[in-house]
């Protein structure tokens, strides 16, 4: 089971974090901090993986983004690594080669489509049209409430 | 371009016009400010700004911006700024009947909120309706954040309806329904029952979603009961089935990765395999088809062959597999050994750790590249490696494996050196083909590991010096030669050299180098001029040094005014346990007729945990313990100490070592001259050995303080056994409680540990407890028995007993029987004093529980 994933830049600011299991705030802050750092000072060619206390860390880089989670001692880290890809190809599906601005400003769009992937730290679907189909049905649910108007501006904006 | 430009104007001015009217700021205007924003202080004010407005809306219930402002939040969040003042508009946010509102909710609720949360109840409410709410997405949503978030609570207050959901005929919501039961599973293990009967229709089910639910949900339940695991044993051919399917079967698209049928759900279908197939032959010959067609044709170019390659090798590792399969399991790491991809590495060293206690001699075949993985620039790879190297360390590899480790540990990271300091006491204490290869290794790996060297290391060291007599010379002059180099970066080792040449420096004076030279005594205390006023010497060395100096002042013949001259220059040292030793050496070596008898060489220290950890392991309880604590990182000695007498008494003589060093409030007299009491002053004469003048009262004092710094390793594992004897309640049959004396408040009890042989001491542990509103101090526990015993009192925990039965004084007791015949009798006397006032309690035990 996943414990967190966290999306970050080579700068070291925090994109995306996901939480499966309950961490005080203080907690929550002080992994980030420290996983960033220490991901951020491995060197390219290292392998993917982590010993981070008693959790396994597998994190992969994509162009400026890195994707990380933490995953229990039992779980399969190649697998884990399959795990990140997937929700690359999604996001990237979903907004057409993704870049790290994509996420930045749709950051809620990029929770949902990890939302309709993963469920309780465990893969939920493992078929990428299904995901994306969800996603994009509940958008039209979206769009449809939402007066498009100039001045009647009531979405997200 | 132009088309873009003119869009980005467009939206501008409507920003603007939007603000002008009092709308607020939209989102990605909020994300443009702070990305425009070129200092932390800048970003701040932006967010402080945005903040401030968000909370004024937040007033005004019905605002149509609310989900707006979440969102805005929720980007704070993010950056790491306080957002929780938004928990409570989340939770109102997701009771609007918006889809777009809720979507927001209960994404604010699931980064905001957790399972700590106070607005459970309104969560717990919300999710409740939601859940049957006729929109599948709501449904979804509201199993989504439950699966984030729930609690204990909401798992009991939700199990039901999340129930009904894994019936569903709608898969979208079956699949998300699975997985919040596992997590309720995970979280409420209770509520297991519930879920059995709605699980096993799910595995029959066609869609992916659905299946990977059910497969993880009973997984979890498999894991967490056995009588679940039995019932789903029956499940194996299905599963197998399904593997069989998905290998068979030809390209389909939607769950295709790089020519693989759904990795994800292999890997999943191959996990439960082994829970369900382990420890069952029945079961595993179930599988053995599958899992030998799985790791033959899975296709290894890519990652995802070899994630499904990874669990398969697990599972055939972890069930009753024929031989074949497990050959070719082992074959498969070793192939991934070879993979030039670091993370295949990584993964196959991980796996040879997990799989070398069942097969050992195959992974021994990989040895030599195990030892290169040891170079490997990434130190995760490196981590593997060492545990692996040391899991791999035999009699007939050991010369050869230590030599590749002492090259890892001369680069290695802190972290390791400590690992490998005392994995390596370890492993040479139990494989080395002489004393002498094994010390000098050590004294290499003392060099190379530094400061870095757990105390334990360092007590072991001086133990084995101490139990070699053949080879103290030689170890005198290697640990004399090796402090002589400039090594105040290895204090451990210094520790080590120090003792050995204290205790040894007439067998030093004597010793030749190979080339003939001698050590003088100048050159001895030329290291002691350079080492010891060194501010780069922890005390714990110093300490060590001046007690060799001392010791050294009677085996030396001509230097003796220059080491008082060494020893007095501490007499004003700030640390006062330098200083003492100081003043006391300064003054003993004074007295010609006591000096000698009390600086003897020490007794032969016996074994300590290390060690008793090292030993092979032959049906012997006592080692059994040691092993134990071996695992545990050698500090912490686990409660089998007390389950064991055998070994109980063993601790005890450390004790005893204890007792000479610290306390001095010890109940040494036998009352009505019954019985011989051993005490704290005998075991000091044993430890003198029989030659030395009886020690008077004031000496005495100066030798424990010897017999304190010399084993000051063994000592703290005494500590340990100690605190555990006296801490932990044991709650193991073979022992029984009486009470044996009550009265004024005074409660005595008494604790027995069954000796496991006729001929060992029983141990009894006295306890007392004080249930009167003042404390009792001065507490004297005195006990004595028949002719036939022999009774021995260890030192008591304290002397002061709190009020109202907040704490205890424990106290051991041995009993050993000489002859056969008479019942144990035994007569006890209390003496404290309280509100002033001395109390003396007596009485007399006379009936014993069967020990012998």
């Amino acid at each position: 089971m996943l414990q967190f994933m966290l999306l970050f830049s080579r700068q070291g600011k925090l994109r995306l974090q996901k939480w499966y299991t309950a961490y005080q705030d203080k907690m929550k802050k002080k992994i980030t901090r420290e996983l960033v750092t220490t991901i951020l000072t491995r060197k390219p060619k290292m392998c993917a993986f982590l010993e981070y206390k008693e959790l396994k860390v597998v994190y992969k880089r994509y162009a400026s983004l890195y994707f990380c989670c933490a995953v229990e001692e039992t779980d399969n880290e190649l697998m884990c690594l399959e795990v990140i890809h997937r929700y690359v190809e999604l996001l990237d599906k979903y907004f057409g080669s993704v870049c790290e601005l994509d996420i930045i400003f749709n950051f809620e769009k990029a929770y949902f489509i990890l939302d309709e992937f993963l469920l309780a730290g465990e893969i939920q679907e493992t078929s990428k049209k299904q995901v994306l189909k969800a996603i994009a049905a509940q958008d039209l649910l979206q769009e449809e409430e939402t007066p498009q108007g100039f001045f009647e501006d009531h979405g997200l904006g | 371009m132009v088309v873009e430009k003119t869009i980005e104007k467009l939206d501008e001015v409507k920003s603007r016009l939007g603000r002008s009217l009092g709308t607020p700021m939209r989102l990605r205007d909020l994300i443009r400010q702070v990305r425009a924003a070129r200092t932390m202080a800048e970003e701040r004010a932006v967010v402080d700004r945005e903040a401030a407005n968000i909370r004024e809306t937040f007033r005004d219930d019905d605002s149509p911006w609310k989900c707006r402002n979440i969102a805005k939040l929720l980007y704070i969040h993010m950056l790491g700024y306080p957002a929780h003042f938004g928990q409570m508009e989340c939770m109102k946010l997701v009771a609007q009947p918006r889809f777009t509102d809720k979507r927001i909710g209960y994404l604010g609720a699931m980064l905001l909120l957790d399972e700590r949360s106070e607005v459970h109840l309104l969560v717990t409410n919300s999710l409740k309706n939601d859940l049957n709410s006729s929109t599948q997405f709501v449904t979804g949503l509201a199993l989504c954040t439950l699966g984030s978030i729930c609690s204990a609570e909401m798992c009991r207050d939700l199990a039901g309806e999340v129930e009904r959901l894994v019936k569903s005929s709608n898969t979208y919501i079956k699949k998300k329904a699975a997985l919040c039961a596992f997590r309720i599973v995970r979280k409420v293990p209770d509520l297991m029952e519930m879920f059995i009967s709605c699980t096993r229709s799910l595995l029959g089910e066609k869609n992916h979603g659905v299946l990977m639910g059910g497969i993880t949900l009973v997984t979890e339940m498999c894991e967490r009961s056995p009588d679940v695991l039995n019932h789903f044993r029956k499940l194996v051919p299905n599963l197998v089935r399904i593997l069989k399917n998905l290998l068979m079967s030809g390209y389909s698209p939607e769950h295709d990765v790089t020519g693989i049928s759904d990795p994800f759900l292999q890997i999943k279908i191959l996990k439960l395999l082994r829970i369900l197939g382990r420890n069952d032959a029945e079961c595993s010959e179930t599988m053995n088809d599958i899992l030998a067609q799985v790791a033959t044709n899975t296709e290894t170019s890519k990652n995802v062959g070899n994630a499904i390659l990874y669990e398969t090798v697990l599972t055939i590792m972890e069930i009753r597999s024929e031989s074949g399969l497990r050959v070719l399991a082992i074959n498969i790491l070793g192939r991934f050994l070879l993979n030039p991809d670091k993370n295949i590495r990584y993964v196959a060293l991980n796996t040879l750790l997990k799989t070398v206690n069942i097969d050992y001699n195959a992974v021994q075949r990989h040895r030599t590249i195990v030892v290169d993985c040891l170079k490997d620039p990434d130190v995760s790879i490196r981590k593997r490696a060492m545990e692996l190297c040391f899991a791999l360390i035999n009699q007939t590899n050991i010369t050869n494996m230590t030599k590749e480790i002492l090259i890892f540990l001369e680069t290695a990271d802190p972290e390791f050196k400590s690992e490998c300091a005392s994995k390596m006491y370890v492993a040479t204490e139990r494989y080395s083909p002489n004393f002498r290869w094994h010390l000098d290794t050590m004294v290499k790996v003392l060099k190379l590991s530094g400061n870095y060297v757990p105390e334990e290391v360092v007590s072991c060291m001086i133990q084995l010096v101490s139990s070699h007599s053949e080879l103290q010379t030689y170890a005198a002059l290697q640990l004399f030669r090796a402090a002589q180099e400039d090594v105040v970066n290895a204090q451990p080792l210094l520790q080590v050299a120090f003792w050995t040449i204290g205790e040894f420096g007439d067998l030093l004076l004597q010793s030749q180098e190979d080339d003939g030279a001698r050590v003088a005594e100048s050159d001895v205390l030329d290291v002691f001029e350079r080492i010891l006023p060194s501010t780069l010497s922890a005390p714990t060395t110093k300490a060590y040094g001046l007690t060799a100096l001392a010791k050294l002042a009677t085996r030396f013949q001509q230097s003796s005014s220059r080491i008082i001259g060494l020893i007095r220059q501490h007499g004003s040292h700030l640390q006062l346990e330098l200083q003492q030793r100081s003043v006391e050496f300064a003054r003993l070596l004074e007295r010609d007729e006591l000096k000698y008898g009390l600086l003897e060489r020490m007794p032969v220290i016996t074994a300590n945990s290390l060690n008793s950890a090292a030993a092979p392991m032959v049906n012997d309880i006592s080692n059994d313990n040691g092993g134990d604590n071996l695992l545990s990182e050698i500090n912490s000695i686990t409660r089998g100490n007390v389950q064991h007498p055998p070994a109980a008494s063993h601790s005890d003589d450390l004790l005893g070592l204890m007792d000479v060093g610290g306390s001095s409030t010890m109940p040494t007299s036998a009352p009505n001259g019954m019985a011989q009491m051993k005490g704290g002053a005998n075991l000091l004469g044993d430890l003198l050995g029989d030659s030395g003048p009886p020690p008077t009262s004031q000496p005495v004092s100066h030798q424990q303080q010897l017999g304190h710094s010399s084993v000051g390793g063994a000592m703290d594992g005494g500590m340990d056994i100690f605190a555990d004897l006296g801490g932990a309640p044991s709650n193991n049959p073979s022992s029984s409680s009486m009470t044996a004396l009550s009265a004024n408040g005074l409660l005595v009890k008494f604790d027995f540990e069954r000796p496991t042989q006729p001929n060992f001491p029983v141990v009894v542990r006295m306890n007392a407890t004080n249930s009167t509103s003042t404390p009792i101090e001065n507490f004297v526990f005195q006990a004595a028995v028949t002719k036939a015993f022999q009774v021995e009192m260890m030192p008591p925990s304290g002397s002061t007993i709190p009020s109202s039965g907040h704490g205890a004084v424990s106290q051991l007791i041995k009993i050993t029987r000489l002859s056969e015949g008479q019942p144990l009798r035994m007569r006890l006397k209390a003496n404290y004093s309280q509100n002033g006032q001395t109390q003396a309690i007596q009485g007399e035990v006379n009936k014993f529980p069967e020990f012998w």
